[in-house]
């Protein structure tokens, strides 16, 4: 039984966990792989896409899950409007500005949260959900649509990155984005296609924590450091990396509670995050480096 | 009476701008003058100010302490524990563009938070630290908040002077070449690493002593005395304002930005308290839009970096 154990405890709190980093990560590898920044807003941005579709589920009533795709799309617009205000006319300046911009950007999406649905948590549905068992694995079905979630996610980006027109446009703009332009990539069109699916993916990865946990303003912020871990820890650029790398950062998350205290959770993430860059910069999978 | 306040609260927002002037002129160091993105600005200053508060507080049982070192001891180790905590980072993240920098700062910053709140052996967790001594504070409240002004003034002037006197020097020259075109200062010979690194701590070094300067005037500390974001974001827009490149300009923008957020506070705190905590996250809200208008439309800030002599003619320019 100890090896049930062990995977009901901490390899299935891990890969959930796992999970929402992975979302999150995507979206800030594809930042950093695409536009070549790193994007400090990711965090925030993902507390006001989970507020939105709390937001959603109040006006409506509806299940939380029907809420998610609108929160997506909102936030989709939301990201594309931010880079539209305060990052495009940035373009032609050092990265780095862009960067302090988003800085700003995170602060200011939070002060919006807190001032709209207050500081106290919330959640988007009362009541104890007890597990279901699958062969001995206890899984909630929160936790398995989680698991999902993020497997539709990684397939149909995937598909779309590498079949579709616009997905070879980002792809080759994260290659070289100078010949990109020259093969007649259009590179304004790319940069708000990205916008939309990285939005999306804020949305999604704060939901999801949302339904896992709770809500609150501070809760992306939290996020941050370990979605920058596990991006850098799967490699730049990469999306599968992205997924790798949340997965490893989740589980040692939770497994690092039998050696340090439950508050500590996230030095682990700085931990891995320093190592990584210490030892192998490029990430498990061969990314990109700045 | 009224008079007497408000030349008290005066005096007090006089030595908390002198302490954010440290600050932002630490920054300046870094990003101003390096090019190097600190975005865990509260956390150093948080290790400087519990440094200097362990070293110098008097004993309370279940805390390490009860050293009661003189207070110049307590500065020398908030600087020397910032600086040695700022060396690592450096080591680890300068190697690369300066994103990487920004990301392992937040990290320091968030960690050393969870430190203070739940090591209670070390930092007195939630209660935090108190009697903490200050200078001249036997003397009575006006005059010691006066000794302790020109003291921080004094710490300013001094820094200012020191941080001008390098920035003269071929040193300043050269750190201006690594941020302008590291791989043209790397084909001149210059160790673009290791330069960084002597920035990034000297920078650093300087928040740990602006936390113990605040410290040892605020007598107290708790882990709910610095906001992290808000407080390095606020040293952002300081120097961001104010001038970056310019020390002028840092201490500038500090003046005008703590001005700001205090006088919005007084009137935001008259509110009727279901608004004051709204206004409250409103005011977050326009700093960080201030921070986008500045980026947009006077990235140079009020006072912009002086452009040197030797730059308007690179042909007589010698190497440094």
């Amino acid at each position: 039984m100890a090896v049930l154990d062990f995977i009901n405890f901490y390899l299935v709190p891990g890969l959930v966990l796992g999970s929402i980093y992975a979302i999150g990560a995507i979206g800030i590898t594809m930042v950093f792989g695409i536009l070549r920044f790193a994007h400090f807003a990711h965090g925030d941005l993902a507390t006001m896409g989970a507020y939105l579709a709390l937001a959603a589920v109040v006006l409506l009533g509806a299940n939380p899950w029907i809420a998610l795709p609108i929160a997506m799309a909102a936030a989709a617009a939301l990201a594309i409007g931010i880079d539209r205000a305060f990052y495009e006319h940035l373009r032609e300046r050092p990265r780095i500005v862009t960067v302090m911009a988003s800085l700003g950007v995170a602060l200011m999406l939070r002060s919006v949260v807190q001032v709209v649905w207050g500081v106290d948590p919330v959640t988007y549905q009362r009541g104890i959900v007890r597990p279901d068992e699958y062969f001995g694995i206890l899984l909630r079905p929160r936790e398995l649509y989680t698991l999902l979630s993020l497997i539709v996610i990684v397939v149909a980006l995937s598909a779309f990155l590498k079949m579709s027109k616009w997905g070879k446009a980002m792809r080759a703009m994260s290659d070289n984005p100078d010949l990109a332009l020259l093969s007649g990539v259009d590179n304004r069109r790319v940069t708000i296609l990205t916008w939309a699916i990285v939005g999306a993916l804020c949305a999604a990865s704060g939901f999801m924590l949302g339904v896992n946990t709770e809500l609150n303003s501070m809760m992306g912020w939290h996020l941050l450091l370990p979605m920058f871990a596990a991006a850098i820890l799967g490699g730049v650029g990469r999306i599968e990396g992205a997924v790798l790398g949340g997965f490893i950062v989740g589980v040692v998350e939770e497994l690092s509670v039998l050696v340090l205290p439950g508050h500590y959770k996230a030095a682990v993430a700085f931990a891995i995050l320093l190592l990584i860059l210490l030892v192998r910069p490029r990430g498990l999978l061969n990314g990109k480096v700045l | 009476m009224e008079l007497i306040g408000l030349a008290n609260y005066a005096v007090f927002i006089a030595i908390l701008i002198g302490i954010y002037a440290l600050l932002s002129l630490g920054l300046n160091i870094q990003w101003g003058f390096t090019g190097l993105f600190n975005a865990g600005i509260a956390g150093f200053f948080a290790i400087g100010a519990y440094t200097s508060a362990i070293l110098t507080s008097p004993h309370v049982a279940g805390r390490v302490g009860g050293f009661e070192l003189p207070i110049v001891v307590g500065w020398a180790g908030a600087i020397a524990m910032a600086a040695a905590i700022a060396w690592p980072i450096g080591r680890i993240c300068l190697r690369f563009r300066s994103d990487y920098l920004a990301i392992a700062t937040i990290g320091v910053a968030e960690i050393f938070r969870l430190v203070i709140k739940s090591e209670d052996w070390l930092t007195g967790g939630s209660r935090g630290i108190t009697g903490i001594p200050r200078p001249f504070g036997d003397f009575d409240y006006m005059a010691s908040q006066l000794a302790y002004l020109a003291l921080v003034v004094l710490a300013v002037v001094a820094v200012y002077l020191l941080v001008e006197r390098q920035l003269r020097a071929p040193w300043g020259r050269m750190m201006r070449a690594i941020r302008d075109n590291e791989h043209a200062a790397a084909a001149m010979g210059k160790r673009v690493e290791a330069r960084r690194l002597q920035a990034f701590i000297f920078g650093c070094a300087l928040m740990g002593f602006a936390g113990a300067l605040f410290v040892h005037f605020n007598r107290s500390i708790t882990p709910e005395a610095i906001d992290p974001m808000i407080a390095t974001f606020l040293i952002w827009i300081m120097l961001i304002l104010g001038g970056s490149g310019n020390n002028r300009g840092a201490i500038l923008g500090a003046v005008v930005i703590w001005l700001i957020w205090s006088i919005s506070e007084l009137l935001t705190d008259r509110l009727p308290t279901e608004v004051a905590i709204q206004a409250k996250y409103i005011r977050v809200f326009i700093i960080g839009l201030m921070l986008q208008l500045v980026l947009r439309f006077r990235p140079e800030g009020i006072l912009p970096e002086e452009r040197r002599k030797e730059a308007a003619q690179p042909r007589t320019a010698t190497n440094a």
